[in-house]
């Protein structure tokens, strides 16, 4: 149980060290107590899950410290700290589970590594500063957001050579594929639209507004929703991507947390289109909602400026990226309860679960 | 208590100055000859035309191996090219005319040469701004157009301003003195335009003085003033030497400081005015002098946190940081001072934002231009939300509460309903560093934490809004 404990006194340390002397640390006094429940109650869960499980591994980059921290999903313990380029931001798995891609933005690469051994495979090319991108379903090509050049980098995972660019808003970001591989949707930062790009010929076809700072871009299961969080608008945007047309926009309130506060940046769905995450910044709090009315279920309290979620590949478990706390949150799916806290380098900024 | 010493070193520094002089005057001697001057029109940030489209650019032949550095010279320029091609408004846009008035104006040299501003100060944020909504307009069939109004007659600036709003210009970016942002907004009273103050940063132009077709979005003194005192609080700096300069802005900055006093719980335990030759620096051989006469002017203050210094022209603040005789930091318009914008601002984004201006102006961006951006954009954000080029549109969504403008400070921007103030974070910063960001955490509002810096709607004296 020394884990427990110390997930714990983390919590504790958390509203200890900030100098807040608000409500707001009182209401996250009276749900760290919750948590001390949760976490018993979860407790029986997570040896389950233990039993079972393979070695599924957390990669989670620190953006202020160029490490990625990795994390042994079974026993919920850091294992290694592996050195990458500067500012790691952006992080994926290869279709084929075998490299974990990252984005060294202030070093313009992208650096990929062996999933297993940790050993440094390549590297790609990836355009200036990138931050954010997404593989094709099929596995190749990749595409990547360049956050300081107005474009979309194309690039052959392989070959690691580049096939395109694509000239899209100012500060593109978010970068979403619908899972038949007929668009990439890109987010760009202060033109605040979600571009979509045609993959047979690297053009944008549609141009949606949304709400202002949009982050990232992520499709449902069954490709029917692309979901935009907007961070500065405090809103996501449900967009049909057949109607190419906004449908509903969700709002968040949380008593007791400012509204400026509510800023919305991950977004991730349930594989059976039943749940949708979305942190939510430096509210501290990841919401749950119910993706058949758009209604906000309920929200998870995490830790600070929560950016970014990554599911494990059975979806029991999500990991949140908490920048200023320095650390990432373990979230039990089923129960919607956060379980544990684990300490990462600073400023975590992306996740990724391979199995 | 006041000190005299301007007269003091004088003649040393006759040189240096008049050489200073010359290079701060040098916009006026260009825009400003004989008066009218002719309006310059500035064309859109569009790119050549034979700028091919970045997608049919052959790939970049780098291979597996290390790819090339980029953040080399010519890798900018590519930026910049690109950059522009993307701001390229599309056939059949409809255009949208801001009108950048500026009025040119001698004013003392500031003590150090990296003070001295810029002859493009606040026209290269317009400029950014202007290519920044065209990216945007390219996909709203849009198009933005920069026109600046330059004169040191604030009569010919309102009579220009005048024949634009008849032309069918709405939107009008002012860096102009007080006086003058009230005598264009009154010669525009009854057309269609609005009116950005986005370079006078005194509150009776928020109060007493308001006009409802006048945005700010430059901060008033009271915001940069209770931005400093809530750090003072977070930090418990509860006793302040208050050093107050001659001039009137001085005087208004002063009063701003003792206002967050109050507010904060702070306490000025001494006013001590300084009197200086406008004008005098001491640069040439100075620093003996003032190594000396600094301390001597801070001495026998009672027991004291930090030495605020109100001297808005930046004309003897910057002497009293590591010179003072009690070692106390210092505060105020030098050393740790609020600002819009720093040039090494990078949360929130703001890296890119600045690699931007930097390919679009050739140098670092000022609080002025970060003003003036800001005013350019919410025009292109209403253009944008409203999908609509129409002056009355605009205006009209600019007033609704909806309206709000991302602005690199890691929130939404709106203005205050009852004076037309941008609320906005303040950076306290040093010459290098921001060092904080204001609304200070514990300082809670009902509505937002940005209504605790400056003056909230149940002080406010602005009566014009409550009756439109």
């Amino acid at each position: 149980m020394h884990g427990l404990r110390y997930a714990l006194n983390r919590a504790a340390g958390r509203s200890y060290h900030s100098h807040r002397i608000t409500p707001i640390t009182i209401k996250e006094r009276i749900t760290v107590k919750r948590l001390s429940l949760a976490i018993a109650l979860a407790g029986s869960a997570l040896m389950a899950a233990a039993g079972s499980a393979q070695a599924v591994t957390a990669f989670v980059s620190n953006e202020k410290d160029n490490t990625i921290t990795v994390i042994d999903m079974e026993k919920m313990e850091v294992t290694k700290t592996i050195k990458v380029g500067q500012r790691p931001r952006g992080i994926i798995l290869t279709k084929d589970g075998k490299w974990i891609l990252v984005c060294t933005s202030d070093d313009n690469r992208i650096e990929v590594y062996d999933a297993k051994t940790y050993e440094k495979v390549k590297i790609l090319p990836s355009g200036p500063d990138p931050e954010l991108f997404v593989l094709h379903p099929s596995g190749n090509p990749l595409y990547v957001a360049n956050e300081d050049d107005n474009i979309v980098t194309v690039v052959d995972i392989q070959t690691g050579k580049v096939l395109a660019e694509v000239p899209v808003g100012v500060e593109p970001e978010g970068m979403g594929a619908s899972p038949d591989g007929k668009y990439i949707v890109n987010t760009s930062e202060t033109t605040n639209m979600a571009h979509f790009i045609d993959t047979k010929t690297n053009e944008t076809v549609e141009n949606i507004l949304v709400d202002s700072r949009p982050r990232v871009a992520e499709f449902t299961a069954d490709g029917k929703q692309v979901w935009v969080s907007a961070e500065i608008g405090g809103t996501v945007s449900i967009i049909d991507p057949a109607e190419k047309k906004v449908i509903h926009k969700i709002t968040f309130e949380i008593p007791g947390v400012s509204k400026d506060a509510i800023q919305p940046v991950g977004v991730r769905i349930l594989n059976d289109g039943s749940k949708a995450f979305v942190a939510l910044g430096p509210a501290n709090r990841v919401a749950v909602i119910d993706t058949k009315t758009f209604a906000v279920e309920k929200y998870l309290l995490v830790g600070q400026r929560v950016w970014n979620l990554g599911f494990t590949p059975d979806q029991k478990f999500m990991v949140t990226t908490n920048g200023t706390s320095n650390d990432v949150s373990i979230v039990d799916v089923a129960n919607l309860k956060v379980i544990k806290s684990i300490p990462t380098g600073r400023y975590p900024w992306g996740v990724v679960i391979a199995p | 208590m006041s000190f005299g010493i301007g007269a003091l070193c004088r003649p040393i520094t006759c040189v240096v100055l008049c050489t200073a002089v010359m290079l701060t005057s040098l916009p006026a001697k260009t825009g400003a000859q004989e008066a009218p001057p002719p309006p310059q029109s500035e064309p859109p940030a569009a790119a050549p035309s034979d700028q091919p489209a970045a997608s049919e650019k052959a790939p970049d032949a780098t291979q597996a191996a290390e790819p090339a550095a980029a953040g080399s010279e010519a890798d900018e320029k590519a930026k910049g090219e690109r950059e522009r091609a993307a701001a390229k408004p599309m056939p059949g846009a409809e255009k949208i005319n801001i009108v950048l008035i500026r009025e040119l104006h001698d004013r003392a040299p500031p003590l150090s040469l990296l003070d001295i501003p810029p002859a493009d100060d606040g026209i290269a944020g317009a400029k950014l701004a202007i290519q920044d909504n065209n990216t945007t307009g390219r996909f709203m069939k849009q198009e933005f157009v920069l026109d600046i109004v330059e004169s040191d007659k604030p009569e010919v600036l309102a009579a220009e301003a005048v024949k634009r709003a008849d032309g069918g210009n709405g939107f009008f970016v002012l860096d102009v003195p007080p006086k003058t942002v009230l005598a264009i907004a009154d010669a525009l009273k009854d057309k269609d335009a609005v009116v950005f103050n986005a370079g006078a940063p005194d509150d009776d132009l928020r109060e007493e003085n308001c006009r409802t077709n006048v945005k700010h979005t430059a901060p008033a003194r009271s915001m940069l003033a209770d931005a400093l005192g809530q750090y003072m609080a977070w930090k418990r700096w509860s006793k302040w030497f208050l050093i107050t300069g001659p001039q009137p802005e001085d005087k208004a900055f002063a009063d701003a400081i003792k206002r967050a006093a109050k507010r904060f719980g702070a306490r000025i335990v001494e006013e001590r005015n300084f009197a200086y030759e406008p004008g005098g620096r001491r640069t040439d051989g100075g620093f003996e002098q003032v190594q000396q006469q600094i301390p001597s002017f801070t001495q026998k203050a009672p027991e004291h946190d930090v030495q605020v210094v109100a001297d808005e022209g930046g004309l003897f603040g910057e002497y009293f940081p590591y010179r003072t005789w009690d070692a106390k930091p210092v505060i105020g318009t030098a050393g740790l001072y609020p600002t819009s914008w720093h040039p090494a601002m990078e949360q929130w984004g703001a890296t890119q934002f600045q690699n931007r201006f930097k390919r679009i102006s050739g140098r670092t961006m000022r609080a002025r231009d970060y003003d003036v951006w800001t005013a350019v954009r919410a025009v292109g954000e209403a253009a944008t939300r409203k999908k609509s080029s129409n002056v009355k549109d605009l205006i009209g969504y600019m007033r609704a509460p909806e309206f709000e403008i991302a602005a690199f400070k890691g929130q939404k921007l709106t203005f205050r309903a009852w004076n037309g103030q941008l609320r906005q974070p303040i950076l306290l910063t040093t010459a290098k560093l921001p060092v904080t960001v204001s609304p200070q955490p514990g300082f809670l509002h009902q509505l937002t934490e940005l209504d605790t810096l400056g003056i909230d709607k149940p002080e406010t004296k602005c009566t014009a809004y409550a009756t439109p």
